[in-house]
């Protein structure tokens, strides 16, 4: 669902561009509202997020789709944690849909959907690794890595059961938006992905702003 | 099925709603039989190696362009390896996308049985099942991840809304599962959450061990798609390496 956003980005408390093959590990408060925006267009964002006064409660994404009754996410869906509780609200997208079936790169997938050769690429789940490293002191390591949502891109799910890899439906300046319901920690990372043509093979940076 | 494949190690039927957990070898084939119709089976595996790789539902479907999961399927860890292989499969449709019954939501949905009043008839929700075997292992609730809904189907239509497709699986339908590494199997009976039924339903099923039949050149997992090829050869350096992640 379209839904723009009253929102202004001159009036925000942060903004930050996050570039392709980095990770943004930032505390949101509850009430607090993220945007997303995809700079140049087709770009995923490999996005989760964590209670940031618990992170064994964190983003599901099975558990937010059953709830909802739907398999993607837009304007309306209710983020929910594996605790059945809402950690987020998406209030705008001018994008209309977002995948969180599909996960994130990681060095050994790569090796199965693409070649063994690429085993040494770069992939978002080794971002969240270095991201985990060097941020201790949110007490997240790989046993929390889980299930993501990948804000911009496009998998549909057919009737009979396939999962296809469709063209992105983002272009540059869309952007996604939410509304924390409780202080989670966001960890993006900016898919450096070079052999999926979902972003032209060529990955781009996004903008992540935040209003108080 | 070959002679040998008939060669049963081990037989068990888990009563419906009640959880079990064990190691399967390489080399081992898992056959799952709905007993009466109607059953699900939660399920999650782990490289008892290293409990931090477990089996990932995202990097299974997308590398098969898959939602449903049936014969020819391969089910992979996040470190890229096959667990097992779905190499037989009466059902045609389990699903990897429900989730799993959360006590809070059984409660909603149906009657809270407690053991002091029923004793073996109580409701046990597929989250306290995981968490006990888990527990049994030195694991909690950050190790869990999606899990298998064996026997149950969830389809959507064409703007994604999800279904539960009732009466899925039918009185004998069966899943084989080949073991290709060796892996911890977390198991449950209890309901998927999406069941649609009056009461809680209580399906039995039987479980059975038996020695797989070699992988041969024209196998239909190995050879459903260039992803599962490479797979398998990830599993073969594994296993000459002595490569533990």
């Amino acid at each position: 669902m379209i839904k723009e956003s009253n929102l202004n980005p001159e009036l925000a408390s942060y903004r930050e561009e996050v570039l392709a093959g980095d990770y943004w590990m930032h505390e949101l408060k509850a009430g607090e509202t993220l945007r997303i925006v995809d700079s140049h267009g087709n770009q995923a964002a490999d996005t989760l997020f964590y209670s940031a006064s618990d992170p064994s409660e964190r983003y599901s994404a099975i558990d937010t789709l059953r709830e909802q009754g739907n398999v993607y996410l837009t304007a309306g869906t209710t983020l929910l944690s594996n605790l059945g509780n809402p950690m987020l609200e998406i209030t705008a997208d001018t994008c209309g849909r977002h995948d969180t079936l599909g996960g994130a790169c990681a060095t050994e997938s790569n090796t199965v959907r693409y070649s063994l050769e690429k085993k040494t690429m770069h992939a978002c789940r080794d971002s969240w690794m270095l991201a985990v490293a060097e941020n201790e002191h949110f007490g997240v390591s790989k046993r929390d890595i889980t299930h993501n949502i990948n804000f911009f891109m496009n998998v549909p799910v057919t009737e009979d059961g396939q999962l296809t890899f469709a063209d992105g439906i983002s272009e540059a300046g869309k952007y996604v938006e939410m509304t924390a319901k409780m202080d989670v920690i966001v960890l993006i990372s900016n898919c450096p992905q070079l052999n999926n043509p979902c972003n032209a093979y060529n990955p781009t940076p996004v903008e992540v702003v935040i209003w108080s | 099925m070959s002679e040998k494949q008939n060669d049963l190690i081990y037989e068990d039927t888990l009563p419906g709603g009640t959880h079990w957990s064990m190691l399967v070898r390489k080399g081992t084939t898992l056959r799952l039989i709905d007993k009466e119709g109607g059953a699900n089976v939660g399920m999650l595996f782990y490289n008892p190696m290293n409990k931090l790789e477990r089996y990932n539902a995202p990097d299974t479907l997308k590398c098969q362009h898959t939602f449903k999961l049936t014969k020819g399927h391969c089910l992979y860890s996040d470190m890229g390896h096959v667990f097992c292989s779905i190499i037989d499969d009466s059902v045609g449709w389990h699903d990897t996308v429900g989730g799993n019954l959360s006590t809070e939501k059984m409660k909603k949905r149906w009657a809270d049985r407690s053991y002091q009043d029923a004793g073996n008839d109580w409701t046990l929700s597929g989250e306290h099942a995981f968490l006990v075997e888990l527990a049994k292992y030195g694991m909690n609730r950050r190790d869990m991840a999606a899990n298998l809904n064996l026997f149950s189907q969830v389809k959507t239509d064409a703007d994604g809304n999800m279904q539960f497709v009732e009466n899925n699986s039918k009185a004998g339908d069966f899943i084989d599962l080949r073991f290709e590494m060796d892996t911890l199997v977390i198991f449950h009976t209890c309901p998927h959450p999406m069941n649609t039924a009056e009461t809680y339903p209580k399906h039995p099923v039987i479980y059975q061990l038996r020695e797989s039949a070699p992988v041969t050149e024209d196998d239909e997992c190995v050879n459903h798609c260039a992803e599962n090829q490479r797979g398998f050869e990830n599993n073969r350096i594994y296993h000459q390496c002595g490569h533990h992640h």
